[in-house]
């Protein structure tokens, strides 16, 4: 019975606790108990949330008891990202810089997900900060992908994706910067969106690069990610960026899944080199069944994604070295004493030191750098010029089709340690995925199948213009029905079974 | 600390020409702060509380918070922009000042750079010696204020040799104004009156427009000075330095003052003057280095992108345009005849720079003659004791109801000006000063005739001298009840009936 309660989808969870045949209670429990199980070994947690998770699932249990209105999700557990900050869950952005900080408030996602009865499990791994594509960054130890536990399972949001295809929660609350749900979902045989930039409010979720973050779900399939996304998108008056105008249902596009007619533009630019060959094979596939379905495939170019990752790389350093700097010590958080005593620049500079890890200083340091007087100009001023360049590029792309096509990410998992040592190499991961932060466009990534070189699973990715998300949930539906008829089932019912771990977890008291 | 060499100042303006250039803060006196709905100290109503409860995530620059713009902050800088005569920017951006201060909740201040709300404005400036003057605005731009450290230990107070500091963010996000001046040129001699004037008008601007409380001794109101001198003939300006802080009116004069005499003594010294921010000490009357400044201080802005641009419509600044106050000039030839005061008198009132409060005192209920009594006179006096403005003393409505007890005969004027120090040290309103203090005069005729009865027999002759005609006798009668009154009584009255009593005795 627990078994099959942890591979239900959300969807069919959540119909299940409508009708009565299972409580939040036993599926919260469920959940837990797999965790415990399992995340011995894959580590996608940094905290879970234990009894009081049962607690929160007995009140909606006692709700729908009492006949309260309960939206499709209620009563489902969810885990979500340290990078939103929840009221008494520490909340740490993967960094020793906020160890034991408990927030006094609930970011909005997390409010929403609460209003509509979801289940707060915990809140899972990342990269510190969301700087990186591995998780190896993150200060508490890396995730590990429930695909080959010795590989990456994606960056930031590698706890996430993780936490979804080991069945440690049926969904969960990502962050996408420049890739960190997609990345993640596609090396993961997951799901993840990227809603339009200013769908989902920002509040509560520790910055990185404010105008490139974007909160959207992570899942494993495509309904469960629109019914999280209608629950999560929506204007926010804390959050300026916010867009005032209402959505329409994303999963109502689930249940379309129509492709006949539709044009999608393949990116000659993110289709050859650098490329894994099995990476490209599965991303071909996928697109003839959608032709066979319909829809009308047509190459486009974007001639200024070449520069992307390079622009992404000024601008995301320089927001993130005025983000971080209320890291001081003075407020929350670590603070670290120089022995003897110190000035108070002292202490703020010793606590810094201490509670940043490699990464998030080198992002600091190039970011300062790219914002000082006279470079200003060179680098900052220039990035923003070729992000003009990227979006106008969007733009004549979508004047001639509805969506566009590429593979998510270049290659499949790569091994631990593999591109500790060459920081451009981990960036690059990242080049299919940063031109839709740069142009607040919407973006989905979900898997096209196993790579026949190393039989790990990839991913596709779909682009749309901004606020036309429900285009991505349309296509992702349709291409998902056909694969998984090719399949035979969902992919990640091919994924390894982790139960022989859990001896080591309990031995290791992991949790 | 040494006093540093001061140049006689009109020596000091043989020499070199003083070119000034002003900062104003003006605090905005907003329901909730500049970018979350958090109380606003700087509205009265919130000024009394306690450390860090005036605040919310968004003030403590808590991970996640994000600032959400105050509709009303942007209104009252459009209308201040306006009033300065300036353009109002069809487009202004916020931009992030990057900065590592324990004071400053997110490390970086959220101001305005290189678009500002407002630019390009003027204002009229009118000296106490009649002079006027046309002070060129620069900008004024829309920020944040930080919190408020209070350092303890050490002698100072200031952060150096501080055990510890104390850190109040209820300040933290409170709405500012900035006001830049071009630099200002051809004051000469007047160039301290002309500062200090210049902030009387800012003071008298935002008062008229409502947007402030505009207290200077509770920072609403505050002035950073530039003062620079260049020799006689010269073309290039020379260096400046910059008082930070000067926080009542005649310090803004005499800083002004101080930094001409202290920056001539160096230059005919034929020292140079060091770009260095100063600070202002109000009990020594001198300035004192604080930290070098230069052009080049990086504070890395850039545009803020938590924040959309701040795009007012062309109705909203028709309409707040149509709703400006008359401008101070103006407002004051309708007030000096309204009042009917001499132009000696207006010009004694203007000079105080207490207009506001006699308009808000008469408009309480007093006559302008009392009105102007009072302020110019004893209010002045204990202000200027105390070294603080007049202005934050005590309120109009207080000094309306101080008047109207000295009409309507319940106090004399020396029992007024004992209720006064009583309503200044915070013992209530006028009428509760009385009640408490027991200040009121005796009108019972009973209490006085007892009085003068015994005064009268133990003053024999001049009862006689009295009854013989010679009424200026009474004087010393009058002089003893008064005594055994405490004071509590009118003279007048007590000269009346000492005349009958005196009579009927007879």
């Amino acid at each position: 019975m627990s078994d099959e309660l942890i591979r239900l989808s959300a969807a069919a969870l959540g119909a299940k606790l409508a009708s009565g045949e299972v409580s939040s209670v036993e599926a919260t429990r469920a959940h837990l108990d797999r965790i415990a199980a399992v995340d011995g070994a894959v580590h996608a947690f940094l905290h879970v949330e234990g009894e009081r998770a049962i607690e929160t699932a007995a009140e909606i249990d006692r709700q729908r008891a009492a006949g309260a209105p309960l939206g499709p999700l209620a009563g489902v557990p969810i885990a979500i990202k340290d990078v939103l900050v929840t009221k008494g869950m520490p909340s740490t952005s993967g960094s020793r810089i906020l160890e034991g900080w408990i927030p006094p408030y609930d970011a909005t996602p997390v409010t929403k997900v609460r209003e509509a009865g979801m289940i707060p499990l915990g809140k899972t791994n990342m990269d510190e900060f969301a700087m990186g594509s591995s998780t190896e960054h993150s200060a508490y130890g890396p995730t590990h992908n429930p695909w080959d536990l010795d590989r990456i399972p994606g960056g930031s949001g590698g706890g996430s994706a993780a936490s979804v295809a080991a069945f440690e929660a049926p969904l969960a609350l990502g962050s996408d910067t420049g890739g960190s749900i997609r990345q993640p979902a596609h090396v993961t045989g997951t799901v993840g969106v990227k809603p339009t930039y200013g769908a989902v409010s920002r509040y509560g979720s520790i910055a990185l690069a404010s105008s490139l973050d974007q909160i959207g779900p992570v899942t494993r399939n495509v309904l469960d990610a629109a019914l999280l996304h209608d629950v999560i998108a929506g204007h926010d008056p804390l959050d300026s960026t916010s867009i005032p105008e209402k959505w329409p249902s994303m999963a109502d596009a689930v249940r379309r899944a129509d492709v006949s007619g539709l044009r999608i533009g393949v990116i000659k630019e993110l289709d050859g080199e650098g490329f894994q060959a099995g990476v490209r094979q599965r991303f071909h596939e996928s697109l003839e069944l959608l032709e066979k379905q319909g829809a009308e495939i047509v190459e486009v170019s974007a001639p200024h994604f070449e520069y992307a990752i390079a622009a992404y790389y000024l601008i995301l350093p320089a927001e993130a070295s005025s983000n971080l700097a209320k890291f001081d010590s003075v407020r929350f958080g670590l603070r670290v004493t120089p022995e003897g005593g110190g000035t108070v620049e002292q202490v703020m500079s010793a606590t810094r030191e201490a509670g940043f890890g490699p990464e998030v200083k080198r992002r600091i340091i190039l970011g300062t750098y790219a914002l000082s007087a006279g470079y200003y100009d060179a680098y900052y001023g220039s990035a923003q010029k070729v992000r003009t360049l990227v979006q106008r590029d969007f733009d004549a792309a979508f004047a001639n089709v509805d969506v566009l096509a590429s593979p998510t990410a270049p290659t499949t998992a790569f091994k631990f340690g593999e591109k500790m040592a060459d920081p451009v190499s981990m960036y690059l991961n990242d080049i299919a995925t940063i031109p839709a932060n740069l142009a607040g466009v919407p973006g989905i990534s979900l898997p096209s199948g196993l790579a026949p070189e190393d039989g790990l699973p990839v991913g596709i990715q779909f682009l749309a213009p901004a606020r036309e998300d429900a285009r991505l949930y349309n296509v992702g539906a349709a291409l998902e029905q056909l694969l998984e008829a090719r399949w035979g089932g969902p992919l990640l019912a091919q994924a390894p079974d982790l139960s022989s771990h859990e001896l080591t977890a309990t031995e290791e008291g992991a949790l | 600390m040494a006093r540093a060499e001061l140049m006689d100042f009109d020596k000091a303006l043989e020499l070199f020409e003083p070119v000034i250039g002003l900062e104003v803060h003006v605090e905005l006196n907003t329901t909730t702060k500049m970018f979350s709905s958090a109380p606003n100290p700087a509205n009265s109503q919130f000024h009394v509380a306690d450390p860090n409860t005036l605040i919310t995530p968004v003030c403590l620059g808590l991970p996640g918070s994000l600032p959400v713009v105050n509709g009303e902050a942007v209104k009252y800088s459009i209308s201040l922009g306006l009033a300065l005569g300036c353009e109002i920017a069809p487009s202004s951006r916020f931009a992030r000042k990057n900065y590592f201060y324990p004071d400053l909740a997110k490390n970086y201040q959220i101001s305005q750079y290189d678009e500002p709300i407002a630019f390009d404005g003027q204002v009229e400036v009118e000296l106490e010696n009649g002079r006027v003057f046309t002070v060129p605005i620069e900008r004024a731009h829309m920020e944040e204020d930080a919190g408020k450290l209070t350092h303890v230990g050490g002698s100072t107070g200031r952060i150096q040799g501080a055990e510890y500091s104390l850190v109040d963010y209820n300040r933290a996000g409170v709405p500012l104004v900035e006001i830049v001046t071009r630099p200002i040129f051809g004051g000469e001699a007047d160039t301290p009156a002309l500062a200090k004037a210049y902030v009387a008008t800012i003071r008298d601007i935002v008062l008229s427009l409502g947007i402030s409380e505009a207290r200077m001794e509770r920072g609403n109101l505050r002035c950073d000075a530039n003062v620079s001198l260049r020799p006689r003939g010269q073309e290039k300006l020379g260096t400046r330095t910059e008082t930070k802080n000067v926080n009542s009116m005649r310090s803004v004069e005499r800083a002004v003052r101080y930094e001409i005499q202290r920056q001539a003594a160096i230059l005919a010294g034929g020292g140079t003057i060091i770009q260095e921010t100063r600070h202002w000490h109000e009990d020594t009357g001198a300035t004192s280095a604080g930290r070098p400044k230069s052009d080049a201080d990086d504070y890395r802005y850039f545009p803020e992108p938590d924040l959309l641009p701040v795009v007012p419509s062309k109705e909203l600044v028709d309409e707040l345009r149509a709703a400006l106050p008359e401008p101070p000039a103006v407002r004051r030839r309708r007030l000096k005849s309204e009042w009917g005061f001499t132009d000696l008198e207006f010009q004694d009132v203007a000079n105080s720079g207490l207009l506001i409060e006699l308009e808000a005192t008469v408009k309480a209920g007093a006559t302008p003659a009392a009105a102007r009594k009072w302020w110019t006179g004893e209010i002045a006096r204990l202000a200027n004791a105390a070294a603080v403005d007049a202005s934050g003393l005590v309120s109009p409505e207080h000094v309306a109801e101080l008047a109207q007890l000295v009409d309507s005969g319940t106090l004399t004027d020396r029992l007024a000006r004992q209720v006064l120090e009583g309503v200044i040290a915070g013992e209530g309103s006028p009428q509760q000063v009385v009640d408490a203090r027991g200040l009121a005069v005796v009108s019972d005729d009973g209490a006085l005739i007892a009085a003068i009865d015994e005064a009268l027999a133990s003053q024999p002759d001049v009862l006689a001298k009295i009854r013989d005609g010679k009424v200026q006798a009474a004087g010393a009668v009058i002089g003893a009840v008064m005594k055994a009154m405490q004071g509590k009584a009118d003279a007048a009255r007590v000269r009346e009936l000492v005349l009958e009593r005196a009579a009927q005795t007879a």
